[in-house]
């Protein structure tokens, strides 16, 4: 049985079942998709233990998110390694997660004008937040505000 | 269109693995799809204490707070599941045991919930005054 990954324009894909596709990806031939297969599997390695040990962190001692403001990230962004741990986690979550979309649109978003629009859209919004979101954590400076934590 | 005729009912009944893969692309979605808000509440912080306390006093609602469990629950499953996926990428023996190691896989997961649902379940409740 053979599965695409939505890439053969003069064979639809096989219209099976409720939601098209009845199975994980398969390994890509060769070449970026290949390289994008690789990386989901690497970053999804990495993400396993930063993610989930942020999550852990913030949701389970004490009163979980109840207990973050402020002083919390201040006091917290002090270390260098939870700026560190928060970038990686930045850069890796994005592009694993954009890539996963990316993929999820060439499923279900089938004309060649919208894909590329959807697309474009979850492209843009992830360059925004990288930028966004690295600006913070390299120049954060809770001495801005003088008494606050 | 013509009525077509297929092998397959119009409804999938897929079996564990299916379930499996469909898990994993909701929780993935769901996940993306948060971190796009998650960024942006960040950032706040760069405004200052006060715009950012305000944001976080979001999290003083029982509502959101069980928005919250289920984002845990989707991360440790999109997690657990990737690891199966690897598994069976990198290790093409183990297919033989599919449904075994799916099956595994949501038990983990249930196992891994149960007191990750215990402490935010307590923390709601002392946030509703239910218990002190």
């Amino acid at each position: 049985m053979s599965l695409d990954t939505g890439e053969h324009p003069s064979s639809p894909a096989p219209s099976v079942g409720l939601f098209g596709y009845r199975g994980s990806r398969p390994r890509p031939a060769g070449g970026f998709e290949l390289w994008a297969w690789l990386f989901m599997r690497i970053s999804g390695l990495v993400l396993l233990f930063l993610v989930v040990g942020h999550v852990l962190i913030m949701h389970l001692p004490g009163e979980g998110v109840g207990r973050i403001d402020f002083g919390f990230v201040a006091d917290r962004w002090k270390n260098p390694l939870w700026r560190s741990w928060d970038w990686a986690m930045l850069c890796l979550a994005l592009l694993h997660g954009v890539n996963g979309l990316r993929v999820v649109v060439q499923d279900y978003v089938r004309p060649a004008a919208w894909r590329f629009a959807v697309n474009m859209f979850f492209y843009v919004v992830t360059f925004i937040l990288f930028v966004l979101g690295t600006v913070l954590v390299f120049t954060f400076d809770p001495s801005r505000w003088p008494g606050a934590s | 269109m013509a009525k077509r005729k297929s092998d397959f009912t119009t409804l999938y009944r897929g079996a564990t693995s299916q379930y499996a893969w469909l898990f994993h692309r909701i929780t993935g979605v769901a996940i993306i799809l948060f971190l796009f808000a998650h960024v942006v509440d960040t950032a706040v912080i760069g405004w200052g204490p006060q715009a950012y306390d305000r944001v976080m006093a979001v999290y003083e609602n029982w509502a959101v707070r069980l928005l919250e469990l289920g984002l845990v629950a989707a991360v440790i499953y999109h997690a657990l599941n990737g690891v199966r996926v690897m598994v069976f990428d990198f290790w093409p023996a183990t297919t033989k045991y599919t449904k075994g190691l799916t099956r595994a896989t949501f038990l983990l997961w249930l196992a891994c919930m149960v007191p990750i649902t215990w402490l935010m379940g307590k923390q709601i409740l002392d946030l509703l005054g239910v218990i002190g």
